[in-house]
């Protein structure tokens, strides 16, 4: 029953990307993943050696494509997405860059998937892996919603999450989120991944460039900022990392998630970001 | 019918092996011709010839309370435990088939951990009354099966402190109470409790554990002894009682009676 439902979701991603993305034709010695898996090393988490291979490597379990034309599965290794809780919430900030390999495949990728007017999760590694199973745990809250007649819990439904992608463990599946949201207990963030870590904490970066966004997150972040002072902060983070990360650029998406629900602050253009700093310094 | 009867028992001849002659048994997922679906109906039949149980819902306290069957001499009097503990904060008591309540009670107690487990909270007494209730539906639409013969009353207080007091039956439906009694003589005892469950009836939690020793007393033969009782107060496990608090309760019960009897009898002489 398992082997079923992985070869649908295969079948599904195919028919997702194949409307989306360009036709890249790659030699397969060009490997995707560069600079980093899903988890930040901080976390004392290793990117297991299959997550920098090339993606042309032929999953056994998932038949050819019809056409024989290969496609390469975009992934998002390189990105930057950060979130921390304060006083007023959860601050969420990711970039918009996509890559594949030194080519820049798109600089407005939607990095924060909406799962429910109070629920975000960020996506990093694979896009369609973190989308597929983000709109999955969409469906599972809602159910639990009217089942319940209460929100689901952020711990809950991270736990959902985890669990299920810890079923396709080892299946070549790459998924770095975030699930971010207020609940009873206030604000809540999780760390999920597709190796089936899932940490509580106050503060997360994930990717390639979130080495430079704690640099940042680190120095300015306290319990007490005001939400203007957080969304700079994170705004900052996710701009320094774009400067430093050839992974990671394009635009960045900022969300305020507090009592009510979820805020789209700001998008902002790295480059416009850019001047700005500099007239300000 | 018949041949319908006949060829569900090759169904399920193949599938497990069942008397052959036990046609009755694959009546009962049939609906009768008004409307009704026997199996369940004599369930709760069975339900009624169980010993009484009753639950009531104070401010700041569940309690259950059940009419202890009399044990044969030799017989260790603990085993036999009509209240159950589901998990912290929540508890049963049912009236019926034993046997079947000791499935249904252990599938609830695996279920609480379980949600604590996938959802990391505990579960509400809405939750887990309902994951009974379905699991007693599943087995009135069932091959081969016959519904549980328990109703159950579940106590407890949810995570933001509110006490609650459900009510399942055989059918697999649940309603919310504030008092309610199941098993012999249930009608006699919520009649009582329709008279006598007031706000001040239930204000502190003495009154509340009285109340139900009352609503008891009205159904079971010789006092105190034959009572078993449970209560969870807010934030606390679940505690039964000893039966020399209940004896104590009991002697005060009787004792407010005599009272009352008295004033009225001085009402009428003046």
């Amino acid at each position: 029953m398992l082997l079923v439902h992985h070869t649908f979701s295969k079948m599904a991603l195919a028919s997702v990307l194949s409307g989306d993305s360009a036709d890249f034709s790659f030699d397969s010695s060009q490997s995707f993943a560069f600079g980093g898996g899903p988890g930040p090393s901080g976390l004392g988490l290793e990117g297991t050696p299959g997550d920098s291979l090339s993606f042309s490597v032929k999953n056994p379990l998932c038949v050819g494509d019809d056409d024989g034309v290969e496609r390469k599965i975009e992934f998002l290794h390189g990105t930057t997405t950060l979130a921390f809780k304060f006083q007023h919430g959860v601050i969420v900030a990711v970039d918009s860059r996509a890559t594949a390999g030194s080519y820049i495949a798109s600089q407005t990728v939607k990095k924060v998937i909406e799962i429910n007017p109070y629920l975000l999760g960020t996506m990093a590694g694979g896009a369609a892996d973190c989308s597929f199973w983000e709109r999955l745990l969409a469906r599972q809250c809602r159910i639990y919603e009217l089942r319940n007649k209460e929100r689901i819990s952020v711990a809950a439904a991270s736990k959902l999450l985890a669990n299920m992608v810890y079923q396709y463990k080892g299946m070549g599946l790459s998924m770095g989120t975030m699930v971010c949201g207020w609940d009873k207990r206030g604000p809540g963030l999780y760390y999920v991944d597709s190796e089936g870590n899932r940490v509580c904490g106050d503060l997360f970066a994930v990717g390639s460039g979130s080495m430079y966004a704690y640099g940042v997150m680190d120095s300015g972040v306290r319990h007490d900022l005001t939400v203007e002072e957080a969304c700079e902060l994170g705004r900052r983070a996710i701009y320094q990392a774009t400067y430093r990360d050839a992974y990671s650029g394009g635009q960045v998406n900022l969300y305020h998630v507090h009592s009510e629900g979820w805020t789209r602050i700001s998008q902002d253009d790295v480059l416009v970001l850019h001047h700005q700093y500099k007239d300000q310094a | 019918m018949r041949t319908m009867m006949c060829s569900r028992l090759d169904e399920e001849q193949s599938g497990h092996r069942t008397h052959p002659h036990l046609l009755l048994s694959t009546i009962f997922f049939f609906f009768s011709p008004d409307g009704h679906l026997f199996q369940v109906e004599y369930a709760q039949e069975a339900v009624k010839k169980g010993s009484t149980a009753v639950g009531i819902r104070g401010k700041d306290i569940v309690v259950l309370g059940v009419e202890k069957k009399s044990v044969a001499k030799l017989q260790e009097e603990r085993t036999v435990r009509k209240i159950c503990a589901l998990d912290e904060h929540v508890c049963m008591a049912f009236a019926g088939l034993t046997a079947d309540a000791r499935i249904v009670i252990n599938r609830a107690r695996v279920e609480c951990q379980s949600h604590r487990l996938t959802v990391e909270d505990p579960v509400t007494v809405e939750y887990i009354t309902r994951y009974i209730a379905t699991l007693k539906q599943r087995y009135t639409q069932s091959n081969g099966r016959r519904p549980f013969g328990i109703s159950a009353l579940i106590v407890g207080f949810d995570y933001d402190g509110t006490p609650r007091l459900y009510q399942t039956d055989p059918s697999g439906t649940y309603h919310a109470w504030k008092a309610n009694a199941i098993g012999r003589s249930a009608k006699t005892v919520r009649e009582f409790l329709e008279k006598n469950y007031t706000e001040e009836a239930i204000a502190g939690d003495n009154e509340a554990i009285k109340l139900a020793i009352k609503a008891l007393l009205e159904v079971v033969q010789s006092g105190g002894k034959n009572i078993e009782l449970a209560v969870i107060r807010r934030n606390q496990p679940l505690k039964i009682l000893e039966s020399k608090e209940i004896e104590t309760l009991v002697t005060e019960i009787e004792k407010e009676k005599e009272e009352e009897a008295e004033k009225k009898k001085q009402k009428k002489s003046t």
